[in-house]
């Protein structure tokens, strides 16, 4: 089976590198391709704690091993202007102690207990996690409660990690042409939806964030209203339940912050914008606003929000699909490689991304030209049956595959929980996709593809000057 | 006909039968494993829990095998044989391009392809195990693992978008320090070839058909399966799926492959300072590690894991990043193979930084081979290790790695089933010995790319 790129608008940060690309990845295949179909073996079942907080349990018995995480409905889309990024380092910091565990000992002891751990930040979310024996369920639970309630660190600690944060945006971003033209792009897209800032922060605001900033987004955000915890694996649900009220339960409860709404105002008319940086390849994507899938109980706007998944996965779903086909094979090849993304779901406004790389000798624009071309095909003579079939086998298909992972199991069940879905989203969104008609299809693809709600990124490819000095010497002056 | 739809009703309703029944220890891994006529090698973890099955072929035909002047060789000889199979005449079977071919693995909500790594070509197979499905995919793989095409269309195409990707790979900071750090440790080594421009443009489809037709035999052929299928069940797919490849006489008659030569030890210390436009500087230091057959395996394993492998708690990470804020990714790994792979210590940080960090590495590596860890660290470890070796097993995914690597490596069959016992035995005196008979911090190769006193 196709596994797409991860996309920019779900680009998802982790605390630790390996595990990184495993998370955009996997952000974008759920986007892309949500749970199982039907009636899963053993429902997850949802609680809410004495405080407020939600408790998700999902037991697979297969081996002795569980996964525990804290879901906070809080990512970098709550940040304001001037502090972006401080969700993410909120995260780093959250493993820097609390009155009771001195800085390094939360990792000292759930590796004692043969765990392994992350946490991630994302523009809607954040989340900590603890793979473990699933004998250690209550040691974890302990930790990560304790964490959560009584995060405190001293000020020298947020100096260093906030190092550790700026070599991480070094890393993923500024070494990478790609991911700065998508942070480029994001903030074209967006004018007023906070989606428009980069989930680890513009550099300056990494640079003038104080220990302060940090303290205070946690107090506010990271309340028992405001979060779940999710615990998948060889677990007996009674059990799991006395747990969560004796450890997090009894947290005191504080009210949540006012959400703003900072909707988007819808766009009139096309915007472009041109990107430089050094790299040998250009590129070009075309980020097209849509609507969201808010609600099972929704209109028109969900039935739209479900055929363009459907249209993602018809032009790129799988190999040999549309976009392939007709952008990066023949003797008139544009592209070395082109893809399709549609958002679906989320806290704030989605997009469905077309973008392509030129083939040698051709053009942004022709590639640009050429993508646009395969959703007009389908506006004007639709898909066919045997494509529809296709993908919506594929769904199925992978939604027994993905009962292989506790793990994602429940990172599924907590991003439903984020957008306020309920506990079967998943399923419920296969059924929904099955149903979706080749006439929707043809539909969306006549109905949102105009110029008016388009923002396109090019890639400019500038020479690596190999003898200039490296960029960010200076930088070193402020430390 | 069987629809999809049923089948997945179906296999829910198995899986809950099966949590009715209470769920499989982890006492011990039962490795079925035989020999088939043709010399393939069986193993075979049975796993009713999910209606899906896992296969995975490995052939000794990794890159090891690429010709001096055609580095890649291996790769995109696996790679193109997923694009399309020949016509087969007398089965009445039409040819399928890679379109066909594409269409027809996500009509069965199946795949299969192939891969090399340095030591292996491995094909891997996932279907639904409902006998509709799995036979229809067995058979197509079967018919793509004997009859690729290596179109010449195709090849052309794909070199030439292969090219130009290694051309953009070339201005990522990443990649140019990894290829020098390769060349470093293992110079003119198979495992040091570099796929370039040129050695893409030295190959040709009937170098790619030359090399998979000597290579890809059922007599070489280790098959390991994990999933919902019986032994019985087992055995017929196996022999189903190396059928149409062509077979010597006897398995005994396959003819041994030429030897690959050792990685030759570092004789002395190297250093490069690469001039590079980038935002952090790459640091890297290693040299050739150890053998997969190495008697200080279990040692090593350990050792690694409290220098820089075991995430958050390693020394280096300590040192590196939690303790000075230098980098935000710090590690070292051993990537034993047939021959012996390096061992590498890897950073980024920013350039004006990147001199420090080294000397910092360095001190805690030189330490750590003379001194050994600490009782307190080694405990640690074991803790971590031990207690967590479920988590290696807990997925169809997992198993068929860690029984592939049985396959591959021949350790025993109970290898899992000891595994706990083997890491509980390590001393400390252990890992100080092991390391340094395997590591010298005073021949090592270093890479800093980028770094702020880079030469011109």
């Amino acid at each position: 089976m196709k596994h797409k790129a991860p996309s920019f608008l779900l680009h998802v940060l982790s605390r630790f590198g390996a595990a990184s690309l495993l998370w955009a990845t996997l952000a974008t295949v759920n986007a892309q391709v949500p749970s199982s179909a039907e009636s899963p073996p053993v429902q997850a079942q949802q609680f809410t704690l004495a405080n407020g907080m939600a408790l998700i349990v999902k037991p697979d018995r297969r081996a002795p091993t569980a996964v525990h995480m804290l879901w906070l409905r809080v990512g970098s889309m709550d940040e304001v202007d001037g502090s972006s990024g401080v969700a993410h380092v909120l995260e780093h910091m959250m493993f820097k102690g609390t009155p009771t565990v001195p800085a390094g000992e939360f990792s000292r002891r759930v590796a004692a207990l043969g765990g392994r751990e992350n946490a991630f930040t994302s523009q809607d979310y954040t989340g900590y996690y603890q793979q473990i024996p699933a004998a250690r369920l209550a040691d974890v639970m302990q930790l990560e409660a304790d964490r959560f309630a009584h995060n405190q660190w001293p000020d020298e600690e947020f100096q260093k990690e906030l190092e550790v944060v700026k070599e991480e945006r070094r890393m993923r971003t500024e070494d990478n042409p790609r991911a700065l033209m998508n942070e480029a792009l994001n903030a074209a897209v967006f004018v007023a939806s906070p989606y428009r800032r980069p989930i680890v922060g513009w550099m300056s605001d990494l640079d003038a964030l104080k220990p302060d900033d940090v303290r205070t987004f946690y107090q506010r955000w990271y309340v028992p209203a405001n979060a779940a915890v999710v615990v998948a694996g060889d677990v007996d649900v009674d059990e799991v339940r006395r747990l969560a009220e004796k450890y997090y339960g009894r947290l005191p409860n504080r009210a949540l912050p006012e959400r703003k709404p900072r909707d988007e105002p819808e766009q009139s008319g096309l915007k472009r914008i041109a990107f430089k940086a050094p790299a040998e390849q250009a590129m070009v994507t075309l980020a097209f606003k849509v609507p969201s899938f808010r609600s099972f109980e929704g209109g028109q706007d969900e039935t739209d929000a479900l055929a363009l998944t459907v249209l993602s996965a018809v032009l790129d779903g799988y190999s040999g699909a549309r976009l392939e086909r007709a952008l990066t094979q023949g003797p008139n090849r544009v592209a070395d490689s082109a893809g399709a993304d549609n958002g679906l779901w989320g806290r704030g406004p989605q997009l469905f991304t077309l973008s392509g790389v030129p083939a040698r000798g051709k053009t942004t624009q022709q590639v640009e030209a050429a993508l646009r071309e395969q959703v007009a095909r389908i506006a004007n003579e639709g898909v066919s049956e045997a494509e529809l079939a296709r993908v919506k086998t594929q769904w199925v298909a992978s939604a027994v595959y993905k009962l292989d992972s506790v793990f994602n199991q429940a990172r599924e069940l907590g991003t439903s929980w984020v957008q306020g879905q309920p506990l079967d989203a998943n399923e419920r969104l296969i059924e929904r996709l099955r149903a979706v008609t080749a006439d929707q299809v043809k539909a969306v693809a006549g109905k949102y593809f105009g110029d008016d709600q388009l923002t396109v990124a090019q890639l400019l490819p500038q020479p690596l000057n190999k003898e200039r000095k490296p960029r960010t010497t200076l930088a070193g002056a402020r430390h | 006909m069987i629809t999809l739809k049923k089948i997945v009703k179906n296999a829910f309703l198995t899986i809950a039968a099966f949590f009715i029944c209470g769920h499989a220890a982890m006492a011990a891994i039962a490795i079925e494993h035989w020999t088939q006529p043709s010399g393939a090698q069986v193993f075979l973890v049975q796993n009713h829990a999910i209606p899906m099955l896992d296969v995975q072929l490995d052939f000794d035909a990794g890159s090891r095998r690429d010709p001096a002047n055609q580095a890649g060789l291996a790769s995109v000889t696996a790679s193109l044989s997923g694009m399309g199979v020949l016509a087969n005449p007398s089965r009445g079977e039409p040819a399928l391009d890679e379109n066909a071919l594409g269409e027809a693995w996500a009509d069965l909500g199946a795949s299969f392809g192939g891969h090399a790594s340095s030591d292996r070509m491995s094909f891997a197979l996932r279907s639904l195990t409902y006998p509709e499905l799995l036979g229809k995919a067995v058979d197509l793989a079967a018919r793509q693992l004997a009859e690729p095409a290596f179109p010449e269309d195709i090849w052309q195409r794909e070199r030439e978008t292969m090219i130009a990707a290694l051309k953009e790979a070339n201005t990522r900071p990443a990649t140019v320090a990894q290829r020098a750090f390769d060349q470093a440790v293992f110079g003119s080594h198979p495992y040091g070839y570099e796929m370039t421009e040129d050695s893409l443009k030295r190959i040709e489809v009937g170098h790619m058909a030359a090399f998979y037709r000597q290579l890809i035999q059922p007599c070489r052929a280790k098959v390991t399966l994990v999933g919902a299928i019986n032994r019985s069940q087992a055995d017929a797919m196996v022999t189903q799926l190396l059928a149409r490849l062509p077979a010597e006489a006897k398995a005994a008659a396959c003819p041994a492959l030429p030897e690959v030569a050792e990685v030759a030890p570092l004789a002395k210390a190297s250093e490069q300072r690469i001039a590079f436009d980038s935002a952090q500087a790459h640091v890297l230091l290693g040299q050739p590690g150890y053998k997969r057959d190495d008697p200080d395996y279990f040692a090593l394993l350990v050792g690694n894991y409290i220098l820089g492998g075991g995430g958050f708690v390693s020394r280096l990470t300590n040192e590196v990043r939690e303790k000075r804020g230098l980098s935000y990714s710090v590690y070292s790994y051993f990537s034993p193979g047939l021959h012996a792979g390096a061992f590498t210590i890897g950073l980024q940080t920013r350039p004006d930084q990147a001199d420090q960090a080294l000397q910092v590495s360095r001190e805690v590596l030189s330490r750590f081979v003379a001194d050994g860890p600490t009782q307190a660290e080694l405990q640690a470890a074991k803790d971590n290790l031990i207690g967590g070796f479920a988590l290696r097993l807990d997925s169809n995914r997992k198993l068929l790695d860690n029984v592939a690597n049985i396959a591959w490596s021949a350790l025993p069959l109970d290898y899992l089933d000891h595994w706990t016992q083997h890491v509980q035995q390590i001393t400390v005196a252990d890992i100080k010995a092991a390391f340094q008979r395997k590591l010298q911090p005073g021949k090592m190769a270093t890479v800093v790319l980028g770094g702020a006193s880079a030469a011109r």
